[in-house]
């Protein structure tokens, strides 16, 4: 297939501005689809959920759902437990990944190419390969059944995409501030907090999103390495939900709806500090 | 009192050889205590390297680097107290104007009322209090440049450091803020080292001139000595807008007079004083250096007795109001005249043009030093 994007007004359905759209549709429907689903089915009632023909909206919406969810597992403690690792693996990521970025982005390293290649291939690692390795050594270290088991795998899967986006925006932040900086009477660390990571706020945030939902999200290491329902994390917790012979899906839909809230709340309160051209003015131009 | 003191300063960069490249070769440089000096040079002589050398962002590769008397080879810039104005200004685009002030203070732990005090005497004396609360971006070139000079005022530093900090700013400005640097320094009295490519700013605003070219020393001294007495082609060629004229030719030297042979059979005659200086020279290749003042139309009007003729063509005239600069062409060259304004010239005319021999000179063809 030869798709040329770059031209505007193509003949056939796979170029210009047609193919954008599409690719653009394929997107918003793969991101939002399931989500309103979710939202819609968190209000239905059983009844209505199998009943056919299928509703989009909610014919008499319920908060029963919700109630049950609730009811039926101990959900405030898995968002408790979710938040603890979330927000620990993220902080964790973000200032080892900070510390490793400046190194690459401002030392004159010698492979500085190879390492920033090793740690795009390190990345690529598939979870499985590793979640045996992992499950030894959280064994050996008898951290089976606590937050640690959790936050430091978190931390280090995380490392990999946070170094790399922070990499490309120390990158842009003009020497010349820290150099100000560190005569001011800055160490060098000092400048990297003071005045490259406030600096790099959009790139730390963007990191930051993503190793919270990363860690937010997983499902499989937290069910093989945290089984305690003490330690349980919402994706484990959910799963709990059903039973031998029943898959209560709008108590089920209800309780991801609720496991959805932080994240957005998170990105929200974030998207508001990613502002752009937050670096204009200290130099020319 | 020694400001700061330079002694066989050598940086040398690693390119994976066994030497490296060396870019700064062995600078020795006494600056006393309240002195400006200006550090002038084409872009890559390694004058902005030396810099950053004394203020600590560059490593010294070899020699010492003292400032008023303690070596500070291995001292981090902000132990070596100094301040530096960047060309691009390097404010903080995060804080405000008084907190990029403050910033210095603030981690040096000086209290509140002090960081006040010095803030608002800073602002005071560089008229940028009613910016305090603006943010970096919002001001404009000029007002950045101060904002960056006040951050070095405040903390009272034992040497400013200025790599060309106007720069970046139009030919108006750049004027105005060169009158305030010159200000600033009489005012302050502190030992300052001033990094530049524009010789009017070497000019004008240093007590002494250091003109540097890939990576060596060429002439240190007062603008004056600098511009009158250059010790080489190359200082002679970067000082003076527009600079010195140079015409090749030979010597010619007999027992007592001394010529200068350029091509196209013009001689003039040098004045005695040089004699001394040339036994020995006859027949050598030459450099002949006259500066574009030194020229005049008229014999004898407002110059020295000892003057010598040429003819030549005239090529273009550009008139600038208070003067005329008018382009010759003579003896197998061209030469620049600055002429007083009422000179009219039309191009291709030919014409007789003067040249003050006490002002003239020479300097060796093959290494450009002067004779």
């Amino acid at each position: 297939m030869s798709a040329t994007i770059s031209d505007g007004s193509g003949g056939g359905i796979f170029t210009g501005k047609r193919l954008r759209w599409l690719a653009a549709g394929i997107v918003l429907l793969n991101g939002f689809f399931p989500a309103l689903w979710i939202l819609a089915t968190a209000f239905k009632s059983e009844i209505e959920l199998t009943a056919k023909p299928i509703t989009w909206i909610p014919h008499s919406p319920t908060l029963n759902n919700f109630i049950a969810a609730f009811r039926d597992q101990p959900l405030p403690h898995y968002l408790l437990n979710s938040a603890v690792v979330a927000l620990s693996a993220m902080a964790l990521s973000l200032f080892i990944s900070a510390l490793a970025a400046y190194a690459i982005a401002r030392l004159n390293l010698k492979y500085r190419g190879a390492i920033l290649t090793s740690i795009i291939a390190v990345s690529m690692f598939p979870l499985v390969t590793l979640m045996v390795p992992l499950f030894e050594i959280m064994r050996g270290l008898g951290l089976l059944n606590s937050y640690w088991a959790l936050v430091l795998p978190y931390t280090v899967l995380n490392l990999p995409i946070c170094t790399l986006i922070l990499v490309s925006f120390f990158q842009d932040i003009p020497r010349d501030l820290e150099n100000a900086a560190m005569i001011d009477g800055c160490t060098r660390l000092g400048a990297l907090w003071r005045i490259v990571v406030p600096l790099a706020a959009p790139g730390v945030f963007t990191a930051g999103i993503l190793a919270f939902v990363n860690a937010w999200d997983e499902f499989l290491l937290a069910l093989s390495f945290n089984p305690a329902a003490a330690y349980r994390t919402l994706p484990v917790g959910i799963q709990m939900y059903q039973g031998e012979f029943s898959f209560p899906w709008p108590t089920i839909s209800a309780a991801l709806v609720i496991a959805m809230i932080p994240v957005v709340v998170v990105i929200l309160i974030f998207q508001e500090r990613v502002v752009s051209g937050l670096t204009s003015g200290g130099v020319k131009g | 009192m020694s400001g700061v003191s330079l002694q066989k300063v050598t940086k040398v960069y690693d390119n994976g050889t066994k030497e490296g490249v060396k870019i700064i070769h062995g600078i020795d440089l006494e600056i006393t205590q309240g002195e400006f000096v200006v550090f002038v040079g084409p872009s890559g002589c390694g004058k902005s390297t030396l810099l950053r050398m004394i203020a600590g962002l560059e490593s010294i590769s070899g020699g010492t680097i003292s400032i008023e008397g303690r070596v500070v080879n291995d001292l981090a810039p902000r132990e070596r107290d100094i301040a530096m104005v960047f060309q691009d200004y390097a404010l903080y685009p995060h804080k405000n104007v008084f907190e990029n002030l403050a910033f210095g203070l603030r981690l040096r732990k000086f209290s509140e009322d002090e960081i006040k005090k010095r803030v608002n005497d800073a602002a005071a004396i560089l008229k940028i209090e009613h910016l305090l609360e603006r943010k970096p971006r919002a001001l404009s070139g000029g007002q950045r440049q101060r904002v960056a000079m006040g951050r070095a005022i405040v903390r009272q530093p034992k040497a400013f450091l200025f790599d060309e900090p106007l720069s970046n700013l139009d030919a108006l400005l750049r004027s105005e803020m060169r009158t305030e640097i010159k200000k600033l320094h009489q005012r302050l009295g502190a030992t300052t080292i001033y990094v530049t490519h524009d010789q009017v700013e070497a000019m004008t605003l240093a007590q002494r001139i250091v003109v540097l070219s890939g990576g060596n020393i060429m002439q240190v001294g007062t603008p004056d000595a600098i511009y009158n007495q250059p010790v080489s082609k190359f200082v002679a060629g970067f000082t003076g807008s527009p600079p010195m004229n140079f015409l090749q030719g030979s010597l010619g030297v007999c027992a007592d007079t001394a010529t200068v042979l350029l091509t196209d059979g013009v001689q003039l005659p040098l004045a005695a004083s040089w004699l001394p200086r040339l036994a020995g020279a006859h027949g050598q290749e030459i450099e002949f250096g006259i500066r574009p003042e030194d020229i005049g139309i008229e014999a004898g009007a407002g110059f020295g007795a000892e003057r010598a003729a040429m003819s030549g063509t005239v090529v273009v005239a550009e008139p600038l109001g208070a003067e005329t600069l008018v382009t010759f062409a003579c003896a197998g060259g061209e030469v620049i005249a600055r002429m007083p304004p009422s000179v009219n010239y039309r191009p291709g005319e030919a014409a007789t043009i003067y040249v003050d021999m006490q002002k003239c000179h020479l300097f060796d063809r093959a290494n450009g030093v002067a004779l």
